[in-house]
């Protein structure tokens, strides 16, 4: 739950690999603008030039180990959020990338089973309070890891400010 | 249980007798760093909180060094948002072009940083820091708000991984070579949430700027802290750059690693990381005919006095082959003094190079050097993602200053050795 209500994603689904570096997700030559919008024009782009054009709101991003490597830009977290997307799933996250998402309030699920079930284009939903992703495409169910206790505070907070702010 | 060297610190600052990996704790911060880039959207965030001011106007440093000096007006925009955060703060440590130097050699150099302290930094080479004994990593800009808003950050304690050096590092053996090896053993998420323990008999072989580059580049093993023991060259670098007093910790002897890594550094050769990771890496006897267009010495990791001196060693008296473009960036004014003084510069200038200013510019693909198209660089720099120097289909080479300095009089990517 979160603020009172029922959180659910669904949408298509844009799949990439291992190591997604924050320098694709953002690449730096776009860091002169801290404006979210103006961020989301160019997310993916280096990877995934169309991106941008092709992405819906309420989309999935599935990707494999290590998603978000490299630098701490929040920038790359804040234009996946405002370019639509709803969830990124991904067997793996890199840390920095992992905070900042909790801490901007994009949902993200660590799910190894999700990553190597989900192809690009399939649709699925993904429930947060029980963490269940249902692939609706292939009819399969994954069951992504819960948040421990204290982030589930800072994503129902909507994010470490008004968590701080909150106390 | 025993615990680690960076349990033992994060104990420390949360107040606990003892912490173990995975515990979520709250701890106090003896730093807070940001720059022109990510400062920017902290102060965005800080501005949303329900606090007067920051925690303490001594404990936060702002280092506008990645655009800077300032490459366009968008990038201006950012460092006058920071400048004037700064000055409504009254914050000490504010660093504008003049004084500033690239941020993760700036802070142990003006001694912002010591053993024993909790540092978190929006940047993440922030783990640089580890080299002096402290526990330093990188975060976003949300928790940089914070932590400035409330001198304090939320951790996951980590679990760790002890890699027992041994040994003397051959002649044109560095640091940076040193961590190449590792994270081409390890892979780029080997270490992924942990810290990096260096220890054992070979440490007291590598000199500081050898150790920063080696913590630096923990975050690409995936790392959250690189961390060395405190010895007596940590000692006398302390000494001579800062008048904070320091605590040193100590790994407990039964502390757990989930893995431990025994490096023979005498066994090492200068170490290359091919595109697109820096786990794609290759000893130099292994890297076949790689030409050149451009070659980088500088940055957070390599940007040193060292760094610059091992350069100016090879091109002494040679000239940069025809066609690479050589940059070489000084990462502070105290190392651009220096270097100026020991007459490098002419060397520099002498062989073909280009000396900048101190920035971070060409290693994130800011500004001075970028690649065009199809173009290749050997750079010192800690990256080298897809266009992350540049143009998306370009490349990045990562290497010592040593194989850098060379790869620039012979064309391609070479050792030391072949300049014979």
């Amino acid at each position: 739950m979160i603020g009172g209500i029922t959180m659910k994603a669904l949408g298509k689904v844009f799949k990439y690999g291992d190591n997604v570096d924050t320098d694709v997700i953002i690449p730096a030559r776009y860091l002169n603008v801290p404006d979210a919008a103006e961020l989301a024009k160019h997310c993916m782009e280096d990877i995934d030039a169309d991106f941008a054009k092709n992405v819906n709101k309420g989309d999935i991003i599935v990707a494999n180990k290590n998603f978000g490597c490299g630098s701490s830009r929040e920038h790359a977290p804040i234009a996946i959020k405002e370019s639509g997307i709803s969830c990124v799933i991904a067997e793996t996250f890199a840390r920095i990338f992992y905070r900042n998402a909790i801490n901007i309030g994009l949902p993200i699920i660590e799910c190894v089973e999700a990553s190597k079930g989900i192809e690009a284009g399939d649709e699925v939903e993904i429930d947060f309070d029980s963490g269940m992703i249902y692939n609706k495409t292939k009819n399969t169910n994954f069951q992504g890891q819960a948040f421990p206790p204290f982030m589930q505070k800072i994503i129902e907070a909507e994010g470490l400010i008004n968590y701080i702010n909150n106390k | 249980m025993g615990m680690t060297m960076t349990q033992k610190i994060l104990a420390d600052h949360a107040g606990l007798e003892e912490v173990k990996a995975g515990q979520l704790i709250e701890a106090k911060l003896d730093l807070v760093l940001g720059n022109d880039v990510t400062s920017p959207v902290a102060i965005g965030e800080i501005k949303k909180m329900k606090v007067d001011g920051v925690f303490d106007k001594d404990k936060i440093a702002l280092v506008c060094d990645h655009f800077t000096p300032n490459k366009d007006i968008k990038s201006a925009q950012l460092c006058k948002c920071t400048r004037e955060f700064a000055q409504e703060n009254d914050i000490t440590h504010f660093y504008d072009t003049g004084e500033v130097g690239i941020e993760h050699a700036l802070l142990p150099e003006k001694g912002l940083v010591v053993a024993g302290d909790v540092i978190i930094g929006a940047d993440s080479h922030t783990c640089t820091y580890g080299a002096l004994g402290a526990f330093s990593t990188g975060v976003g800009s949300t928790d940089m708000a914070a932590g400035m808003a409330t001198g304090e950050a939320w951790f996951k304690v980590p679990s760790a991984i002890k890699f027992i050096l041994t040994g003397i590092p051959a002649k044109w053996v560095s640091g940076k070579d040193v961590i190449l090896h590792i994270i081409g053993m390890i892979g780029v998420d080997g270490a992924l949430y942990k810290s990096m323990e260096f220890c054992g008999d070979g440490i007291k072989n590598l000199s500081m700027d050898d150790r920063f580059a080696m913590t630096n580049m923990a975050i690409e093993a995936g790392a959250k802290n690189g961390i060395f023991p405190v010895d007596e060259l940590t000692e006398e670098y302390m000494k001579e750059h800062s008048e904070r007093e320091y605590v040193v910790y100590e790994a407990d002897e039964d502390a757990e690693y989930d893995e431990t890594y025994t490096i023979d550094l005498s066994a090492l050769k200068p170490t290359v990381a091919f595109p697109h990771l820096p786990e794609n890496t290759r000893t130099i006897d292994q890297v076949g005919d790689v030409k050149i267009d451009q070659v980088v010495i500088g940055s957070c990791t390599n940007g040193r006095i060292e760094d610059l001196r091992i350069a100016a060693d090879v091109l002494r008296g040679k000239k940069i082959a025809k066609g690479v473009r050589t940059i070489i960036i000084p990462a502070t004014q105290a190392i651009y003094l220096q270097a100026l003084k020991e007459g490098l510069f002419e060397i520099f200038v002498e062989a073909g190079a280009a000396v900048s200013t101190p920035t971070c510019g060409p290693c994130l693909g800011g500004h001075m050097g970028i690649l065009a198209e199809g173009e290749r660089a050997v750079a010192t720099t800690n990256r080298n993602f897809v266009g992350r120097m540049g143009h998306p289909e370009s490349e990045v080479y990562l290497a010592s200053p040593a194989v850098a300095a060379v790869s620039a009089v012979t064309g391609k990517i070479s050792g030391p050795e072949e300049l014979g």
